[in-house]
């Protein structure tokens, strides 16, 4: 050690205190990576035998395989259905609680609530308002004489119901970003504008809605994850039924991986995820950070 | 300077949370067999209770063994936790699994055959108790792989009271098809459409309730030995009509999938008239009626029928000879005629061999409640669930084709002939 | 990666709503906490009351001792609170080193090395389940709570955070410290622990609502009762297949959710900012 300059060891102990972040890293992120890679390569062992090398033939039965084209579809209608609803949601709230408003500690709180909530614990409660017959949703209906909707089991609107529930869970968390940017828009500009008599609406679209793009790009990139991330709601609401209505492209991992024991299927099918996530990660590092600096 | 002091840290931070969780994750003791068994509950009521119960009851009786009974969930999650205790070296000594698990557990090479355990000929007679019908899952080439516990056919729940305030005859639940569906339009007409007439779920296991439709028509829909099924046979394309009819034709029955795990439920609110459900609902449903229901038979096209169903205790092959033994004498104790007895007057499961029937408590029990016996009657009508091997993908293949129809996406017709070129594919490498 | 904050001293000049919006905001408000108000009226009544609303409804506790009786909910607290308490302090001490060295070391290639470290922020565990789960298995880490917490221990996000956190520290208060005769780690200690500690609190609290939450990768690498924690319980407990009572679901809901539900109305303020503060990465 003596021998060793002030730099260099400066350096080694630098290395050291980034090791165990390092390791458990390239266990549990790199290698497994890496992994789904070569396995997405090989077909399961039959009967027995070893896994064998096939090459791409996962890939190609990928692309003849309807249900995965279905699940890809549905995660993308189910992100177009709760990304562009969550965010409207949330700014709508975030500019309720910046503004002077009786109850204003209650009403951000009651936006904010569903946020700490387990996706579990919600699609429990929700399922109660979702059951035909004798959930809530079709009680109220049936009380103005409507006829009732079978919400998660009729494949036309069970997507659609699985949105409104994420929705739900999410637009109070995403309010909280713009409620942050929101109290950084100093309130000089405001008040000018009042001055001037320009209306609410077109200060609004004019000033703060540029001034908050910041924001929403980010709270855009977040959405986008947690489309493809949080699948947690279907083991409860709907194992992906009815015909795959609303099955999502992680909870197809899943069932390919541990119910029906094909893991190499299901590592060609996290590839695709892993191609979409880098897709998000490059719009994120290059337009979205292009202008701030890791200082 | 201390270079490695970070090291140290992190390693420390790991290790903390290692052992405690390994602190957890053991129980301590070494004397006694330890035994781990995975089980599942498909059905309402609190069925771990009663698992709970009888194994104290079985450890105070053998002081020598210990069983830890961990519950997993429904069948599928049971066999996704098995599967992956297994594969992590944690392999459990026995399970109740799905007895339609057998095609994958065996190709996972994990289960031993009970004819490879039976020593004695009190143990092969015991072996021999069971109602053949309920063993028909169990065994794959001769061998039985597969013993009886939590076993059910479907049968038909239907509503007294509803019946009588529709104007039908309270004590006639329907014998055919024909007669179902005109039953259950009557309710729902009588009622204005307030109540329907009939629910058959389609979530959960759809696949199980399409079998019994299809053998009431005469159609079985796989081959013994697991390797090809038959769904688009035109007897099958009629039954899933006939399914799809009872709310598209004949208004009996709400449009849409039906849930499985709320539908208990729906029958004891009345909103519906009729149900069909596994027989190990009975208890629960007799607890909370507040209404007189009975309990039927499935009613036929060309024949009575009903797959059973419900899981079958294995003994896993990552096991020592002396715990094999111990597991024996758990499962012998479990399904002696006394336990399957009183297992099914808790449950309404049925009691799994003649000599369960026979038993006292039993015999009182259904002199009291006679539906306790309508499972059993049906044995006789039954058929064997559906298994194969690349079991999960065929019958989603299957699930995803009642649910189509049921939801009128596709034709009875299409949506079963897409089943079978899917149940093919997964096939495919099996074809003897 | 944007860096603004907010600034209460500017939050006293607010515009005031007009009286629509203020009915649309309290609207919302209602609709958005009714959802958990109707569990708790249904937990809290008998089972036929579940849509039927009546004031006189009798109040029971029922739901909750069947509950309890029905699930090993202790266990799976007990689990919980370990996993969490675990990989929040883990966290805490692999991400400080790890933010320390990238903040302040010059190791080569260290802004190759953080982009590295970023990029755990979009591959997360979850969607890494199937491998993560053989990794797991060959480590021996199945169905053990350190098995559910590891993977998530080098928190790229805690990491990110800190670094941040540590490089707005002014490098004279570590020169001081160093005349002292303060070695690494304790400048470490003394100095930039300290002053992180708005940042503690913040990752801190985020992390606990994530994992208190987390459910996926807890559901597959989890098989029985001693490590499942409670989202898992809670999961198996209530799948609709079980045809469990809902009335004693939504009983079992809110004993899962009770703990940190109470946590944040109590200490509803820091939860925001926190939030806040570690959202703005």
């Amino acid at each position: 050690m003596a021998s060793l300059n002030p730099d260099r060891r400066m350096q080694i102990y630098g290395a050291l205190l980034m090791l165990p972040a390092a390791v458990l890293l390239a266990t549990f992120a790199y290698l497994p990576t890496i992994a789904t890679l070569i396995n997405s390569l090989f077909l399961p062992g039959f009967r027995g035998e070893p896994a064998s090398f096939v090459g791409l033939e996962n890939y190609a039965l990928l692309i003849e395989d309807d249900t995965f084209w279905q699940v890809a579809r549905n995660n993308l209608f189910y992100a177009v259905g709760t990304i562009p609803t969550s965010i409207a949601l949330a700014l709508g709230m975030a500019l309720f609680v910046n503004a002077r408003l009786p109850g204003r500690g209650f009403v951000r709180m009651a936006y904010f609530t569903p946020t700490i909530l387990p996706m579990i614990a919600a699609a429990n409660i929700w399922m109660f308002f979702y059951a035909p017959q004798i959930g809530l949703f079709n009680t109220l209906l049936e009380g103005i004489g409507v006829p009732g909707v079978n919400w998660l089991g009729d494949p036309a609107v069970a997507l659609s119901s699985v949105i409104v529930m994420t929705v739900w869970k999410e637009a109070g968390f995403f309010m909280i970003f713009y409620l942050a940017a929101l109290q950084g828009i100093p309130p000089e500009l405001e008040e000018a504008s009042n001055l001037e008599g320009t209306s609410r609406w077109s200060f609004f679209w004019r000033v703060t809605f540029p001034l908050l793009m910041p924001t929403t790009l980010f709270v855009l990139i977040n959405a986008l994850i947690n489309a493809v991330r949080v699948v947690d709601h279907l083991f409860i609401m709907t194992k992906g039924g009815p015909n795959n209505a609303t099955n999502l492209l992680l909870y197809y991992v899943y069932e390919n991986a541990f119910s029906f024991f094909d893991r190499t299927y299901a590592a060609t099918i996290t590839v695709v995820i892993l191609l979409v996530l880098a897709v998000v990660a490059t719009v994120k590092f290059t337009v979205l950070d292009r202008r701030t600096h890791y200082q | 300077m201390k270079p490695r002091l970070p090291l140290h840290i992190g390693l420390l931070a790991t290790a903390g949370l290692l052992s405690a969780g390994q602190a957890l994750a053991q129980d301590a003791s070494q004397d006694p067999v330890q035994l781990t068994m995975y089980y599942p509950v498909a059905v309402g009521g609190a069925l771990t209770d009663v698992v709970d119960d009888l194994v104290e009851d079985f450890e105070a009786e053998h002081p020598d063994i210990d069983v830890e009974a961990i519950y997993a969930g429904n069948y599928d999650d049971t066999r996704v936790r098995a599967m992956s205790a297994i594969e992590a070296g944690e392999a459990p000594q026995l399970s109740v699994m799905f007895s339609i698990d057998l095609f994958d557990l065996i190709e996972q090479d994990v289960i031993v055959p009970f004819d490879d355990l039976v020593e004695t000929e009190a143990e092969q007679a015991w072996l021999d108790s069971f109602y053949p019908g309920l063993m028909e899952n169990g065994r794959l080439d001769g061998k039985t792989y597969g013993i009886p516990f939590q076993r059910s056919t479907i049968v038909l729940y239907w509503n007294r009271d509803a019946f009588e305030a529709a104007g039908l005859d309270p004590d006639q639940p329907p014998e055919t098809w024909e007669e179902m569906a005109a039953m259950g339009a009557a309710v729902h007409e009588a009622t204005d459409g307030e109540q329907w007439g009939v629910m058959v779920p389609s979530t959960g296991y759809p696949y199980w309730m399409f079998q019994a439709f299809a053998f009431q028509n005469g159609h079985r829909l796989m081959s013994e030995d697991g390797t090809e099924v038959y769904f688009d046979d035109p007897a099958a394309v009629e039954a899933l009509e006939y399914w799809v009819s009872l709310a598209e034709e004949h208004e009996a029955m709400p449009d849409g999938t039906i849930e499985w795990g709320t539908l208990r439920q729906n029958f004891l609110e009345q909103s519906t008239a009729m149900i069909w459900h596994s027989t190990g609902n009975l208890t629960a449903v007799r607890n909370a009626a507040e209404f007189d229901f009975g309990v039927a038979m499935l009613p036929m096209k060309t024949q009575r029928g009903s797959p059973t169903g419900g899981g079958n205790f294995y003994v896993f092959k990552d096991t020592s000879a002396e715990e094999k033994q111990a597991a024996m004498t758990f499962i012998r104790w479990m399904t002696a005629p006394e336990r399957a007895a009183a297992w099914s007057i808790e449950t309404g499961y049925m009691g799994v061999s003649p000599a369960a029937y026979e038993t006292e408590a039993l015999r009182d029990y259904i002199e009291t409640f006679p539906p306790a016996a309508v499972a059993r009657d049906q044995l006789e009508h039954s058929t064997a669930e559906l298994a194969t091997y690349q079991g999960g993908r065929v019958r989603r293949a299957l699930d995803n084709a009642v649910q189509a129809a049921l939801t009128g996406q596709m034709t009875p017709a299409e949506a079963l002939a897409q089943a079978q070129r899917e149940a093919d594919a997964a096939l495919r490498r099996y074809a003897r | 990666m944007n860096t603004s904050t907010a600034s209460p001293a500017r939050a006293s000049r607010r515009f005031s709503l007009p009286r629509l919006e203020t009915i649309a905001a309290w609207l919302l408000a209602i609709i958005w906490i009714f959802p958990l108000l109707y569990a708790f009226w249904a937990a809290f009544h008998p089972s036929e009351f579940m849509v039927r609303f009546d004031l006189l409804a009798p109040l029971t506790l029922e739901n909750f001792a069947d509950a309890w009786e029905q699930a090993p909910f202790a266990r799976y607290y007990l689990n919980t609170f370990v996993l969490v308490t675990g990989v929040v302090l883990a966290q805490f001490v692999v991400c400080t080193l790890a933010g320390f060295a990238f903040a302040r070391f010059p190791v080569p290639g260290k802004d190759v090395l953080f982009m590295l470290v970023l990029i755990q922020l979009f591959v997360f565990p979850e969607v890494l389940i199937v491998e993560n789960y053989r990794i797991a298995s060959g480590l021996g880490l199945v169905d053990t709570i350190a098995g559910i917490g590891l993977p998530y221990v080098a928190s790229a996000f805690g990491i990110f955070l800190l670094r941040q956190t540590f490089k707005t520290i002014p490098r004279e208060l570590e020169d001081a410290a160093r005349v002292e005769g303060c070695g690494w780690m304790a400048i470490l200690l003394k100095v930039y622990v300290p002053l992180a500690k708005p940042t503690y609190l913040a990752y801190g609290l985020v992390s606990i609502s994530h994992h208190w939450n987390n459910f996926l990768w807890p559901l597959v690498v989890t098989n029985s009762v001693e490590s499942r924690p409670l989202t898992v319980g809670l999961g198996v407990f209530s799948a609709p297949e079980t045809g469990v009572n809902w009335a004693t679901v939504s009983a079992a809901t809110l004993l899962s959710i009770a703990p940190l539900l109470v946590a944040f109305l109590l200490f509803q303020r820091q939860f925001v900012q926190s939030f806040l503060r570690a959202g703005i990465r």
